[in-house]
Order: C-alpha cells, then sequence, then structure tokens
C-alpha cells in the first residue's frame, strides 16, 4: 500500500518494511501483500513481536529507524500515505449485515492525521538528524507505551496464546488471549487480532466483524468487541493524536 | 519467547530477548541487571533468570509450553533507543532481519489484515 510513497522515498535513502500482525501469518495477509505487489520486504509477524520488542498498540503504526540503527520515532499511529487514500476499496457484497453498518458509521470518525504526519516524513528523509521530528534517544524511550509488570506479563500471555493457535488449540488460545486482554487494556490489537480470529459470518469481511454473532450471541467468548469497545472509548479517541 | 523446556542457553536467550549476558550481568542500552552465580554457567534456569530480571512467565502447562515476557524495568516499552534486530519471514519463509538495512533510513509499518 505505500508502495507509490517508496517508489518516490527509496532514492533518497528511505526503505519500508511493512509485518503483518497476524497470527495466521501467510494464510490471513497473503491477499493483501500480493495485491500491493510490494518491492519493499513484507514480512509477517504471528506472535506480535513488534508490540513486545516496539511498543506497538495499534494498527496502522510506524517506527522510524536511522541509518545507524536508533530509533527516532517510536510506535505511533502511520496514517495511509495521501494518495492513497482514495485506492481500491475491498470488494463488498451487495447486501451488509447491520452490524458492518454500524462499524463503518464508528470508523469514519476515527481520526488521522495525515498530511502532518507525511509532511514530517519527507521532512526527516529530506534531513535526517536535522529534521525536528527525528527525536532523541530519551525522548524515543520516555514516548514508548507505559510498560509495568502486568504489561509485560500481558505480553507473555499472548505469545502464548499465538502459539496455542497456531497448534491448533483455540480454547486455550481463548483464555490467554483473554488474560493479555485484561492485563493490557490499551492494545487494541491484542483485542482486534483475537476477535478476528471467532468469525461468525463467512466471507472476505469475516476478520472485520470482531464481535457476537446475530445468531448466537452469549456464545462470543470475550469481555469487548470491537464495536461495543469503540462505542465506550469514543472513535475520535481511537488513534493518538499526531504529536511532532 | 518461547520455551518449551525449564532451562535455555546463554546465545538463545540472547538471541530470543535482546538482552546480551556479560560479566557485569544481562544488559540492554544502559541498563545492566547483575545476576547471581548460579546463572553464569551456558545452561540457564528460566524461573531462577525470570526472578532475577523481573522478567515475567505465562504458562500453558498442559501444552508444556511457556513464554517469557519482555522486561519492564524501566517502565517503558523501549529500554534502549537501539533498534533491536527484528528477524521475520517474508510470504516464501525467508526470514528478513532489520540489521540488513543498516545505512538507510527505515520505517517499519505495522499493518493487519482484520
Amino acid at each position: 500500500m505505500w508502495q507509490a510513497l517508496r517508489n518516490e522515498l527509496h532514492p533518497q535513502g528511505l526503505e519500508i518494511v511493512t509485518v503483518g500482525l497476524d497470527v495466521l501469518g501467510a494464510e490471513g495477509c497473503r491477499a493483501f501483500i500480493e495485491a500491493a505487489n510490494p518491492d519493499h520486504p513484507s514480512l509477517l509477524d504471528q506472535h506480535h513481536v513488534l508490540a513486545e520488542l516496539f511498543g506497538v498498540v495499534n494498527i496502522p503504526s510506524s517506527i522510524w529507524i536511522d541509518e545507524q540503527g536508533m530509533i527516532v520515532r517510536p510506535a505511533e499511529t502511520a496514517p495511509a500515505p495521501p494518495m492513497d487514500r482514495d485506492g481500491p476499496a475491498m470488494d463488498m457484497p451487495a447486501e451488509l449485515p447491520p452490524r458492518f453498518a454500524d462499524i463503518m458509521s464508528e470508523a469514519v470518525k476515527i481520526q488521522s492525521d495525515t498530511d502532518a504526519y507525511h509532511a514530517a516524513l519527507r521532512d526527516w528523509v529530506a534531513k535526517g538528524s536535522d529534521s525536528k521530528f527525528a527525536l532523541d534517544p530519551d525522548t524515543v524511550i520516555a514516548r514508548s507505551r507505559p510498560r509495568d509488570a502486568d504489561v509485560a506479563l500481558g505480553h507473555a500471555h499472548f505469545e502464548l496464546a499465538t502459539q496455542l493457535e497456531i497448534d491448533g488449540h483455540h480454547d486455550a488460545a481463548i483464555e490467554h488471549f483473554r488474560e493479555a486482554h485484561r492485563l493490557v487494556p490499551g492494545s487494541w490489537t491484542f483485542r482486534r487480532q483475537a476477535w478476528s480470529l471467532e468469525q461468525p459470518i463467512e466471507g472476505p469481511l469475516a476478520r472485520f466483524w470482531q464481535g457476537p454473532s446475530d445468531e448466537d450471541p452469549g456464545a462470543w467468548p470475550y469481555e469487548g468487541d470491537w464495536l461495543s469497545d469503540i462505542r465506550r472509548e469514543g472513535a475520535e479517541n481511537y488513534n493518538d493524536p499526531w504529536r511532532p | 519467547m518461547l520455551l518449551t523446556s525449564n532451562t535455555l542457553t546463554r546465545a538463545e536467550f540472547e538471541r530470543g530477548t535482546g538482552w546480551q549476558l556479560k560479566p557485569e550481568g544481562a544488559c540492554k542500552g544502559d541498563v545492566c541487571i547483575p545476576l547471581p552465580d548460579a546463572l553464569k554457567s551456558d545452561q540457564l534456569d528460566v524461573d531462577a533468570l525470570a526472578d532475577a530480571m523481573g522478567l515475567p512467565l505465562a504458562q500453558a502447562p498442559s501444552f508444556g509450553l511457556r513464554a517469557l515476557g519482555p522486561e519492564s524495568v524501566g517502565s517503558r516499552a523501549l529500554t534502549s533507543a537501539r533498534a533491536p534486530e527484528l528477524a521475520l519471514p517474508d510470504l516464501d519463509g525467508n526470514v528478513f532481519k532489520l540489521s540488513s538495512l543498516k545505512g538507510q533510513k527505515v520505517l517499519v509499518y505495522a499493518w493487519a489484515p482484520y
């Protein structure tokens, strides 16, 4: 999805590495990656190591790393490049269940500072360490996600859950996903990944349902779901605002 | 990191967690955590290591599986601004290492198909 931007900025010394955070790995990500047809590395992160290593709690997020391997911007909301905003949409079925209409009416309220972010990115690519958007190490550390002992334990439970899921122990995975949600309430990726595996409906939108089925809502194994959580927390609060 | 045994080697620990084991202890960025003598051999006891470093352990005993979680020493996700090694596979199963991009600016973009 960032191929066009990469085409433009790669000659100026920027490489993009996309990482799909999905326990379903190639099975989950293949269609999207092949549609994007990238020239840059496009990797699969089944255990969400990006969360553990960099503090990613939401997607899409980005981390900026300079030529010496120093992080100059920790994980933060990364809006799609402006030119991609009108890119190809998914094939939507003719008849959408009401839940999707509700999901979309919340999703359109989600805010991101696309222009500010991309202006900053270009500034950094052009100026490097002279860019005011390249942060010093202490600031990088201070701006990374809070992590206390509970959050750290939540990461361990999440990693366990992903392996249990990969090994086919879905019910056991649910227990550990639930623990991860309890211990790391600020992580949307922990919640969305788990919810996306339930798939009460069929079809290409199945993984976006992320909530109880209409037929058997009591079977939903999680405390929250996308629609309830977004409504409670406020779609306008979904992304942290851009902070230069 | 995922564990199926009660011990791991120093190399496995370093590779799996990004901590480096030096004479002064386990080190990452500016932080070094001293380790007791029992943890200076090549085979490390996981429980003793977790205890000494304050690392969390999550367990799924019926499946013989445990996960050693990250540190929370500095109360932030990052203990150091030095990018850790990231080694992940692409669609073809080839493992790509973030460190191979030294010399370029890198934007790591996290996304999901859900």
